[in-house]
């Protein structure tokens, strides 16, 4: 039985389907770019109208005098501080992790993958609830009971809780890009390794960390960035005490309460001022497709 | 020697049963066959690089089946030549003596007898990334042969090369065979690498792996 013949348009046959002519074929195409254009410049223009406004609101001067401030300094060295402790060991962990995770196929990894972005997921407040209730338990209490014997201070509403509450959710953000990082490097180097007389050790240590120093890079900054902004699990979990547990975000929250908005103001500058630098370094070190799976 | 008898493998739905085949010893052996038939994984079998259901792979008369690839003395030539982009290639070629905790003057020398042998001696202190397509797989190769291993294995070394690039290599291939006399598994598409090149042809078909007379070769 003979088929109907569907290969037999031509060009005079696409033409006389194609709906319209070129006039209105660019006028769809321009009103189109058109209105991507203005949806995503409304986005843009409101970022930097923000930062711009924090700009305009204070004084060289007013800038000077907050960050001068006892309070404000102690808040600016702990949040350094802790945010690189807590980076290093978001890093320390998310290498590990990102290679198991990269390399190894388990029995329940789809469920480890799920858990490991809980953080990511989980509103801030319910973190640090989280933290403060884990710790109020039997195996919570006998923790910190030895850590306290170990360090001399203990853990809630201390400062070591300010880098547990930054590196629980930064850790999240390290371990996928690490993942990432190692998922773009080939296997096959390693295999190379491996032949040519080196352990699973040796292979990864010699060649495919190495090989992942931009991922790291890009892992520890993103952690640290994450860490510096973290301010819902630390009004739990640490408090928001002057001089004690105080980290930036909790400076703008407390300034903003006592009616300071010049201060506050002050500090998210600064703020501002990390965050661009952040995000240079990822920018130059990070590769796009990392990132795009991580941010 | 390569002797590779009752080897069964599974790799997700894909599986092999009772591949067996004999290389002699210093003989130069393609391996043929269509895209998929499992080559490479017999290939990554015998490197160690895969796991097996069952069977036996002899080196030398040595039974390496429970041996990890790093005790194998296996020299591995991959397609892409997989080089280890953060090292020059001076530290490529020193890689496995330097992992054997060779002495750095004993490196310098193996490795620049190699650079000799391949013909890359101006390339020792560059990058890898920089590297033409025929100049990366000369230093896959040197890489593979600086622990003077007793068997080669190259999967498609050739094969992501122009024709004048393949022919230099070819050459260099023949060079290296008089010269260490290594017994080689060559996987390629190509019969005419195969023809100039080998004096044992394997293909295989539908699992199995049969010995073909290689034309022109006495």
């Amino acid at each position: 039985m003979s088929q109907p013949d569907v290969t037999s348009r031509g060009p005079d046959a696409a033409k006389a389907g194609s709906p319209g002519g070129s006039s209105s074929r660019w006028l769809g195409n321009t009103g189109f770019l058109v209105a991507l254009v203005l949806i995503g410049s409304f986005y843009v223009i409101m970022l930097l109208a923000m930062l711009a406004a924090d700009l305009t609101w204070t004084t060289p001067g007013d800038f000077i005098k907050a960050l001068s401030s006892d309070e404000i300094q102690y808040s600016i060295r702990l949040s350094l501080m802790s945010c690189t402790v807590a980076a290093i060991l978001s890093v320390w962990v998310a290498v590990p992790i990102g290679y198991l995770m990269s390399r190894f196929n388990f029995f329940g990894k789809g469920l480890v993958d799920a858990v490991l972005d809980i953080p990511i997921v989980l509103p801030p407040l319910v973190v640090g609830l989280s933290l403060l209730i884990l710790f109020h338990t039997s195996a919570g209490v006998w923790v910190e009971d030895q850590f306290k014997e170990i360090f001399g201070t203990g853990i809630t509403y201390q400062v070591p809780s300010v880098v547990l509450a930054q590196f629980m959710v930064a850790c999240a953000f390290a371990v996928r890009t690490m993942r990432a990082t190692f998922d773009q490097i080939s296997v096959r180097q390693e295999d190379v390794a491996l032949t040519l007389g080196c352990s699973r050790f040796q292979a990864f240590w010699r060649v495919t960390l190495p090989e992942a120093r931009n991922g790291l890079i890009t892992a520890l900054t993103l952690a640290w960035a994450r860490s510096l902004g973290e301010f819902g699990p630390i009004l739990v979990f640490s408090g928001a005490t002057r001089m004690k547990t105080e980290v930036l975000p909790t400076t703008v929250y407390l300034e903003m309460t006592t009616g300071s908005l010049e201060a506050a103001v002050a500090v998210s500058i600064l703020m501002v001022f990390f965050a661009v630098a952040v995000l240079f370094t990822i920018r130059h070190f990070g590769s796009d497709r990392s990132l795009g799976r991580v941010i | 020697m390569i002797a590779v008898k009752n080897l069964s493998l599974e790799v997700g739905e894909f599986a092999l049963a009772d591949v067996s085949f004999e290389i002699p010893t210093r003989a130069y052996c393609a391996l043929m066959g269509k895209t998929g038939c499992g080559k490479t994984t017999v290939l990554e079998a015998i490197c160690g690089l895969r796991g097996v259901n069952s069977g036996s792979i002899r080196l030398m008369s040595r039974e390496v089946i429970d041996l990890p690839p790093a005790a194998r003395g296996i020299g591995f030539v991959p397609q892409d030549g997989a080089l280890f982009s953060t090292m020059t290639v001076k530290e490529n070629l020193g890689f496995s003596l330097d992992v054997r905790g060779r002495s750095k003057a004993d490196v310098a020398v193996r490795v620049e007898k190699l650079a000799e042998l391949l013909g890359i001696p101006g390339l020792l202190k560059r990058r890898v990334q920089g590297l033409s397509g025929g100049e990366k797989q000369r230093v896959a190769l040197g890489r593979a042969l600086a622990f003077e291993p007793d068997v080669l294995c190259l999967d498609e070394p050739l094969s992501a090369l122009d024709d004048e690039t393949k022919e230099g290599l070819i050459d260099l291939l023949g060079k290296v065979r008089e010269e260490t006399g290594v017994t080689t598994l060559h996987i390629t598409h190509s019969l005419q690498e195969a023809r100039s090149l080998c004096d044992m042809l394997l293909v295989m078909e539908d699992g199995q792996v049969r010995e073909l007379p290689v034309e022109g070769k006495g």
